[in-house]
């Protein structure tokens, strides 16, 4: 459904997508994973036809981007990082706008409609200006527009930015209840909710992938780096020496000015859970322990852990990595 | 074709629930009708006059009042044109809506005819109030109708040019105003190359003759359609929609 190949675009100086290939088959959910400025909206826009590649070439449900812009569009649904909306209409009446310039004939626009109405919960907004209403709502109006068409493919960036609890787990379950026909691409920057919804995920960062993989897969890889954040009361050498001899530490590393007393980032071997082991070694070295707990990885940790991984695989690498791997160390 | 529908019944839609619409139809009306009641009033008092001192050839409905009004209202478009034409794009491209027009399914021609063709809706009602001014001259006088329509076709001419170039400025910047100064200026400028021809006989003064929007209304007014009157406003109009469109399209490779 979806083959970008060797896509890289420029702005002016700015390299914001840099060489990047990928697929997704039909009914497939794919999760754009990165920080900011990582050229997933980029990416994208380069998708639905509003920016053209700097190189590379993109192929949507088989009609190139560049090439053949219209069959593209007409099967492609678009939820902008914000959502398109024109203050002075209606929700519905923007709605029924959309269906029209995208192309739903004339006898089935009312039932699209409100069918969209429904399944993205905007009975109660239906008349409501769209400049009248709250972020949460809006972004279901940018859903509710995205798939008016009924497109093939959904291309959601950051689906489910700014709604409440309720309605991200909604939000979530009508994404993954589209996974069936449509093929759909959203972007996060949230692990979990990536986890969640997408059955393949990609990792972008600063333009460049890092990592193709499943959820699991991905996970996996990463838990056997799990941190382990650790404070106790007593003499920092001496607890440090008690905590590396624990079975399945690998690394003990002093945790930021202790107010007095030590604190320890201790990085665990793969796939072990030591935390009973820690906490005995330390009340049994006589030292009140204070504080106990895994260090969930941050976005940045997962990039530059999946960076710092590839080149422990390939040594010889090109420049750009290199760099990454001093800012590690 | 129905896209260039859907698209201009959405800018008319926009016309008037923004007050814009209404702004420019009311400042449009209120200095049509004081010039309307001015140039009236001259004709109406000349008229006695002449007939209090019983001399002078009887005097011309179509040429005291109808033609001045004529020419009058192509100086009022200068002024509004720019209110009309410049949250086209620029408000598209403020609010990001123009993500949404530009990944749908329409030909960017599509969308710059749509947007013209509304915004021309707009002028013609503008062109409207002052026929309904106007028609005040059929009941109550003896004025003739055929200069007049050639006048309104000369007028929705000039406004459609005036437009093209006031929607392809609204293409450049994201801010309603800058696109409305812009346009504003531009206008100005090909007014005044009307008054710097009328300076100097030499080709400069031709050129700018040629070039000046406002020269052209002139053989309208007075009833006759000249071939390169209508030819000069069809190519500004051809003109303005062609660079619009390849605005359109440098907007995406550029950004
Ligand atoms: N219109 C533009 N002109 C110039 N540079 C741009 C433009 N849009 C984006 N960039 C740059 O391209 C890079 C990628 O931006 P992009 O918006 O794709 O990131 P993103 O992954 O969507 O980030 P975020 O998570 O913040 O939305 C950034 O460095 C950004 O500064
Ligand atoms: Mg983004």
């Amino acid at each position: 459904m979806i083959q970008v190949e060797g896509l890289s675009k420029r702005y002016g100086r700015t390299l914001a997508v840099d060489n990047i290939t990928f697929g997704a088959g039909r009914g497939e959910i794919l999760g754009f994973l990165g920080p900011n400025g990582a050229g997933k909206t980029t990416t994208m826009r380069v998708l639905t036809c509003f920016l053209p590649p700097t190189s590379g070439t993109a192929r949507v449900a088989g009609y190139d981007v560049l090439a053949q812009p219209l069959e593209v569009k007409r099967r492609t649904g678009y939820l902008p990082e914000l959502p398109p909306l024109y203050p002075e209409m209606r929700v519905a009446e923007y709605l029924a706008f959309v269906g029209r310039i995208k192309g739903v004939v004339k006898q089935k626009l009312a039932a699209r409609v409100s069918d969209v109405i429904e399944k993205c919960a905007l009975k109660e907004v239906r008349t409501t200006l769209l400049g009248r209403l709250s972020r949460g709502y809006r972004q279901r109006v940018g859903l509710a527009q995205a798939i008016i068409h009924e497109p093939q493919i959904l291309v959601l960036d950051e689906p489910t930015a700014g709604l409440d609890p309720k309605q991200i787990i909604e939000t979530r379950g009508l994404i993954k209840g589209l996974g069936g026909d449509h093929t759909i691409i959203l972007s996060s920057h949230i692990l979990s909710e990536v986890q969640a919804t997408c059955q393949r995920v990609i990792i972008i960062n600063a333009g460049r992938l890092v990592a193709v993989d499943t959820p699991e897969n991905l996970t996996a890889r990463l838990q056997g780096h799990a941190t382990v954040y650790l404070q106790a009361e007593g003499p920092a050498e001496q607890v440090r020496e008690k905590l590396e001899r624990v079975a399945g530490v690998v690394a003990v590393k002093p945790h930021g000015p202790p107010d007095g007393r030590p604190a320890f980032e201790i990085e665990v071997a793969k796939g072990r859970d030591v935390r009973a082991e820690l906490a005995r070694a330390v009340v049994h070295g006589g030292w009140p322990l204070l504080e106990l707990r895994t260090m969930g990885l941050s976005l940045e940790e997962i990039f530059l852990q999946l960076t710092r991984e590839e080149q422990e695989a390939s040594p010889v690498e090109d420049a750009p990595k290199g760099k990454q791997k001093e800012a590690v160390q | 074709m129905r896209n260039i529908l859907t698209i201009a019944r959405k800018e008319l839609k926009t016309y008037f629930t923004s007050p814009i619409a209404y702004i420019v139809l009311a400042i449009g009306g209120v200095i049509f009708g004081f010039f309307f009641y001015s140039a009236l009033a001259f004709f109406v008092q000349r008229g006695m006059e002449m007939e209090m001192y019983g001399r002078g050839t009887p005097m011309n409905v179509n040429e005291y009042v109808v033609r001045p009004l004529l020419l009058n209202l192509s100086v009022i478009s200068l002024f509004l044109v720019p209110m009309i034409t410049m949250r086209l794009y620029a408000e598209e491209k403020r609010s990001g809506t123009i993500e949404l027009l530009l990944t749908s399914p329409v030909r960017d021609l599509e969308l710059v005819l749509g947007k013209l063709l509304a915004a021309f809706l707009l002028f013609g009602g503008l062109l409207l109030v002052a026929l309904i001014n106007l028609s005040l001259l059929f009941f109550f006088g003896n004025a003739d109708w055929k200069p007049l329509l050639a006048g309104l076709l000369g007028l929705a001419l000039l406004g459609t040019a005036f437009l093209s170039l006031g929607m392809l400025l609204s293409t450049f910047t994201s801010n309603q105003i800058v696109a409305g100064s812009l346009t504003f200026g531009l206008f100005l400028m090909l007014w005044v190359a009307d008054w710097v021809s009328s300076y100097s006989g030499t080709t400069v003064g031709q050129v700018a003759s040629y070039i000046s929007v406002t020269t052209h209304i002139e053989n309208f007014a007075k009833g006759v359609i000249d071939l390169r009157d209508v030819v000069y406003y069809l190519s500004v109009i051809f003109l303005g929609v062609f660079l619009t469109h390849r605005s359109l399209e440098s907007l995406r490779w550029r950004s």
